[in-house]
Formats: C-alpha cells, structure tokens, sequence
C-alpha cells in the first residue's frame, strides 16, 4: 500500500502554489487532507508526478461572516466545522453533516475543499452546497472567480474547476431566521459512504411551506438538487400527501450506481425515505 | 525515481531525523526507520485505528499521511503516554477494566482516548462512543474500551477510582512505603 514515486512541493503561498499547477500541469495533484487522495494514490487509482501540498499556505483556513455570508475556508477540517461556533449558530445543517462524515481522525485531516472539488458525489459536502445555495472561489494565475455550486458538478470526479485553479473559499448565504434544517444520512458503518442521504432546509408560515431546499447525496453521478420537489411543496402546507408527493419526485431524479451498499431499487426507496425523514425533522425546527 | 528528503519533527518529545522517500507513510516511518512498533498497522487503509498517533493537538491515522508532510510536527505515540515510569490513567484504566484482549487495537485506542480525553474531560457513554468510531476492535465489544475511558476521565480529574489490578495495588503500596 504504498504510492508510486512522485515528487513532493510545499509551497509557502497561494501565488507559489498556482505557478507549480501551471508549470507541472495535469501530472500534479492539489494535496489538502489527503483523506481522498492518498488513499487512491495507494491503491494506484491516482498516480500524480507532482504533490502539491496546500497545508503551508497561511490563511486557507478559518469561518468567519461578512454580511449576510458566511465564509469557509477551503482548507477548514470537517473538525472545525463541528466546532464553530458561528456555524453551530447560523448553519447548523453543516454542522450536523459534518458530525456524519467519517471518523473522529478523518475529520482532524478532511477539509470542506477537499470534500468539494473532488467531485465525488458520494461525499457529502457537494450536496450541502447545492442546498445551502453555496459559491466557491476558485484562485488561477488570472486571479479570482467565484462560482455557484449550482454550476460546479459537472460529473463522477468531474468539475468546473480549471487545472491550474486552487478553490480557497466557500461562501454560503445565511438562511432566512428561523429556518428548518436536517441532513439523514444512511450509512452501514462509521465512514462509510452514503447509501443515500438528503439535505434540507425549510421555511414555513403556518403550515404552510414557504421555501424548501433539498439535495441529494450519493444518488447519481454529481451530487443532486430536487427542484421538482421542491416546486411540489413551495406555497403547500405539508400535508402528509404533499410530502409522499415530494418523496416520489425526488426518487424521480435518483439514479445511483449499485454497489456493495446495495442496487439501484433499494438506494432509490432510501433516497425518499431519507428525504422524509429530512423534512420531518426539518419541520419540527422550523420557527414559524 | 523520487529522490530521499530530510525530515525532522519531535517524537514523543525527542528531535528526530528521518531521511525518506517522499510517497513514504507515516507509519512506516515509525516502525522501521524509528523503531517505534506501538502503532500498529490494522487495514492501511484508514479505516481501523490501530495506527493512530497524535499530531500536533490532533489524532491521526498515521498511514494516512506522508511523512514529508510531517516537517516540524509534534508526534506523541503510545510509547511516550507513560511518563516517568508511571502508568498514564489510561493504561490503568485498560489493565484495570480489562480495556483489551489480544491488544491490537490498544495502542490507537489509548492514543485516541488521549486526546479525546483533553478535549472532552467528562464525556458521556454517548460522547466516548461517538468520538472513538475511528478505532475497532474486534475482541472486546467495546464495553470494557468504554469503562477504561470512563476510569482514565475519572482519575484524571482528580476524583477517586477503585483499583483491584493486582500489579496496580503493588505499584500503590510501593509508592505509599516511598511516601
């Protein structure tokens, strides 16, 4: 279990580590946990001849609210996250994902930008994201572009991020007061990958629903937002039926890949199982 | 072909200097170049524990890690968790509370208990299962992990635990004749 031969870079800055990108190309990889990578890099999946190591760069870590914004570091470990404060107050949704990720280890190392552009729609970040309406800032030698989540997963490992881009920042709206948040996550084990979860967040009058964000992990080639979904639901009180409703348009939208956590029949059932069970906390949180 | 790099941290609070390769994991490091056999090497794929080590303030899966990425770090493993010939609490509440069997896993369990225990003094059943779900044991059901726990948070705030351990009662009466 050990990587093939590559040579190693630490760049001290951002400016440092986005001229290594260009000069080595597509032969280099962006180190940040390594929770992803050096795994794959083991198993030979991934066999970079450049590691570019984002960890000595100053200033790509930390929370903080600018405006009505909250802004994550790319390099914020999921550990981090758990303890915010800030995000405990104004988005407990990431804080409660970030308590489903992997291990108590595996959140000292895996950051929320690692998670991210790994385009890996089994991690769970990429969902939370669509959900929270979130954009990255991704940094390349003609400096800063921000894009929107909803522009970003293009596809399985796939995303809009340029190969000589670095993302450093998450930005995420503050929800509205009051608002109602879970993610269900359905997992075999501690670390495992989803077998299917969804995220969401609600905004009620009454019993009436008002806005509604869901995403789903794991169900398809990038992560997914069921606007259908939530289309069925916005002006409705969430009756029992309107939710059932919802349920079957967001099992509508899944296609997962079967897998040792099961086949496309079953992943799909726990797609909508694991929306109700989301939407029904999410109502029970709801300030209304 | 990759050339070796000079790499120097602190282990278990003394300087040391490896020179590696830099696709060489942490573990390996520790093991054969260091002699530091405590960490043990479950699945080497991060998912067991029993390699686990604390950096910097952290726990880590130390086969997880590049040990180039390690330059300038502070690296306790679970040689250095005695101090002064004692016994930590953690390694009297494992012998005390029968906290293992074949011992694979203990070393990383201990280790992770360790900084479990700085950063949440008074956990819960709850809590001590929830942040130990990185390590696994496949000898004890993890009741007995659990009371050890429980013992180390205990004495380590300073309220009384029962030892009946019989090494553990000597080791006291030493100390008392010292006294």
């Amino acid at each position: 279990m050990i990587p093939k031969p590559f040579e190693y870079h630490s760049p001290q800055s951002l400016g440092d580590a986005v001229a290594m990108l260009q000069q080595y190309g597509d032969e280099a990889k962006l180190l940040a946990g390594g929770h992803s990578l050096l795994p794959m890099m083991k198993l030979r999946f991934a066999m970079p001849s450049h590691l570019i190591d984002l960890n000595r760069i100053p200033d790509l870590a930390g929370v903080s609210e600018s405006g009505n914004e909250i802004r994550i570091g790319a390099m914020t470990t999921e550990n981090q996250l758990i303890w915010s404060e800030l995000l405990q107050r104004k988005l407990p949704l990431l804080v409660e994902a970030a308590r489903l990720i992997a291990d108590p280890q595996v959140r000292y190392r895996g950051t929320i930008g690692g998670d991210i552009a790994h385009g890996d729609p089994g991690n769970d970040h990429p969902a939370l994201m669509l959900t929270l309406d979130a954009s990255f800032v991704l940094a390349g030698a003609n400096g800063e572009r921000v894009v929107p989540a909803s522009e970003f997963f293009l596809g399985t490992y796939y995303t809009a991020m340029n190969p000589d881009e670095i993302m450093t920042q998450i930005r995420i709206p503050v929800p509205p007061q009051g608002t109602g948040w879970c993610y269900a996550k359905l997992k075999r084990k501690t670390g495992d990958f989803a077998a299917a979860a969804a995220a969401v967040l609600l905004q009620m009058k009454g019993d009436t629903c008002t806005g509604v964000a869901i995403g789903l992990t794991n169900l398809g080639p990038t992560a997914l937002r069921a606007s259908d979904a939530e289309a069925a639901l916005t002006g409705q009180p969430l009756t029992a039926d309107a939710i059932e409703a919802a349920a079957q348009k967001v099992m509508a939208i899944c296609e997962p890949a079967a897998d040792l956590r099961g086949d496309e029949t079953y992943k799909t059932a726990m797609a909508g199982e694991m929306f109700r069970k989301a939407i029904r906390t999410a109502m029970e949180r709801c300030t209304r | 072909m990759s050339q070796t790099v000079k790499v120097t941290f602190k282990l278990n609070d003394r300087p040391v200097e490896v020179l590696v390769e830099p696709r060489e994991l942490l573990i390996h490091t520790l093991r054969e170049k260091l002699a530091h056999t405590g960490p043990h090497i479950g699945c080497e794929t991060s998912h067991c524990g029993a390699c686990t080590v604390d950096m910097n303030g952290a726990s880590l899966k130390s086969c997880t890690i590049l040990t180039v990425q390690c330059e300038g770090a502070d690296i306790l493993t679970i040689e250095g968790i005695a101090k002064n010939g004692e016994l930590h609490a953690l390694q009297e509440g494992f012998m005390q509370e029968h906290g293992l069997q074949c011992g694979f896993c203990t070393p990383g369990m201990i280790t992770r208990a360790y900084r479990l225990l700085q950063e949440i003094p008074d956990p819960t059943e709850e809590e001590i299962r929830y942040w130990m779900a990185g390590n696994l044991c496949r000898c004890t059901g993890y009741q007995n992990i659990v009371k050890s726990i429980q013992y180390a948070a205990r004495k380590l705030r300073g309220e009384p635990v029962e030892t009946s351990h019989p090494l553990m009662g000597e080791k006291a009466a030493q100390s008392e004749m010292a006294g």
